[in-house]
C-alpha cells in the first residue's frame, strides 16, 4: 500500500514538474531575446497569459496581467478593464489557484529554489502564518487597485514591489542595457533588489513565501477557488480522517476542513498520500464536499 | 446551485467581458504597453 502511494506520489509530481517546465518555457518561447535584450514585439504580446510572468522580460511572448491591469487602472483617461477582469476570471473560472500551481513561471522558479538544501528545519506553518496570508489582499486592494487609481501612470505594485520583474525583466536588461542604464538605477532597482534577496532567501526556508503572503494574483485566483471547475474533492465515504492529507500540505492548507481553500493550489500532493484514495483532482472530480461537515450532519 | 454552473456562469461572464474589452480594442492597450520595456516594472523607472 505505501509502495503504491510513492509511486502515485511520485508520477503525479513529475507530471506537474513537466507541466511547470513547459509552462515557463512557452511563456518565455523569445529565447533570442536573452542574448540580444530586445523584448518580443509581436501579436501574441496582447494576450495575458495567466501566472505573474514580467512583460519586460526579455523572453515574455505575452501580457503580464497585473501589468496591464494596473495600466488600465492608471490610464490618464480612466477606462474599465473589461479585457484583463475578463481574462483573469476566466482563467479564475476554469482553473482557480491551479494556475499557481502549474503555470506560474515564478510559482516555479520559488519552488526550485526551495529544493535546495538548507542547514537548518524548513518551516511548514508558524505563528503568525494565518495572519500573514491576508497580506495579500491588502496588497492586491493598496498597490493593484487604489494606488494606480490615485497616482496616474504608476504601476505601484510592480514599481515597489514585483520581485517577478526584478527577476524576469530588471536584471537581464541591466545586464543587457547596463551602459544605457547606469545612470537610471538608483534606490528604486536596490529597494527591488533588496525584495527579490528577500523573497529568495525565504524560499529556501518556507514553501512558496510570495504565493502565500504577497502575490495579488494569487489572491484574485484564491478567491476563484470556489467555483473552479478545474477542483478537489473528497469521497467523505472513503476518507478516515486520518489528517496526513493535511499535515502533507506544503501551503498548510487544510483539504479535509477545506477543500476550496484560497491557500491551496491544487498540486495535488494530498491527492497523491491519501491512504485510501479518497482525494480526488480535476475538472471531473467528485462534488466537493468536506467529510468532516458530512460527519457532523 | 451546482458548483459547475457557478463556474460555467463565470466563464460565461468573461466571455462578456472579454468581447467588450476586443470590441472597445483594450487588447490593442495591452499590446502597446507590453511591447516596451516597462522601466517601473524593472526598477529603473
Amino acid at each position: 500500500m505505501i509502495g503504491e502511494i510513492e509511486r502515485k506520489k511520485g508520477a503525479a509530481g513529475r507530471l506537474r514538474f513537466g507541466i511547470q517546465l513547459a509552462a515557463a518555457l512557452v511563456q518565455n518561447a523569445n529565447f533570442k531575446g536573452f542574448f540580444t535584450g530586445r523584448i518580443y514585439q509581436g501579436p501574441v504580446k496582447n494576450v495575458c497569459v495567466p501566472g505573474l510572468n514580467c512583460y519586460s522580460c526579455p523572453g515574455a511572448i505575452g501580457a503580464c496581467p497585473l501589468g496591464s491591469l494596473q495600466n488600465f487602472l492608471g490610464s490618464r483617461t480612466f477606462k474599465f478593464p473589461y479585457y484583463v477582469l475578463g481574462l483573469l476570471l476566466f482563467f479564475g473560472a476554469l482553473l482557480g489557484r491551479a494556475v499557481c500551481g502549474f503555470l506560474c513561471p515564478f510559482g516555479f522558479i520559488q519552488e526550485l529554489i526551495h529544493r535546495i538544501p538548507f542547514p537548518k528545519k524548513k518551516l511548514r506553518t508558524f505563528k503568525g502564518d494565518k495572519q500573514l496570508r491576508y497580506l495579500k489582499y491588502l496588497i492586491l486592494a493598496v498597490f493593484v487597485i487604489i494606488l494606480p487609481l490615485v497616482l496616474t501612470a504608476t504601476p505601484a505594485f510592480c514599481k515597489y514591489i514585483c520581485p517577478a520583474g526584478t527577476l524576469e525583466g530588471g536584471i537581464p536588461i541591466v545586464l543587457l542595457h547596463g551602459n544605457k542604464l547606469n545612470m537610471k538605477i538608483g534606490a528604486l532597482f536596490d529597494l527591488k533588489m533588496a525584495i527579490l534577496i528577500a523573497v529568495i532567501v525565504l524560499c529556501l526556508i518556507i514553501y512558496r513565501p510570495f504565493c502565500r503572503y504577497i502575490c495579488p494574483l494569487g489572491a484574485v485566483y484564491g478567491l476563484t477557488n470556489r467555483v473552479s471547475l478545474y477542483h478537489l474533492s473528497i469521497d467523505s465515504a472513503r476518507c478516515v480522517g486520518c489528517g496526513t492529507c493535511s499535515n502533507t500540505c506544503p501551503m498548510a492548507a487544510d483539504p479535509l476542513h477545506s477543500p476550496d481553500s484560497p491557500e491551496c493550489i491544487r498540486c495535488g500532493k494530498c491527492a497523491g498520500v491519501c491512504p485510501t484514495g479518497a482525494i480526488d483532482l480535476g475538472f471531473r472530480a467528485g462534488k466537493s464536499e468536506t467529510a468532516a461537515r458530512k460527519q457532523t450532519d | 446551485m451546482s458548483r459547475n454552473k457557478k463556474g460555467l456562469i463565470c466563464i460565461a461572464a468573461a466571455a462578456v467581458l472579454i468581447t467588450a474589452g476586443l470590441l472597445l480594442k483594450q487588447n490593442a492597450a495591452v499590446l502597446a504597453k507590453a511591447i516596451r520595456v516597462c522601466l517601473e516594472c524593472i526598477g529603473v523607472g
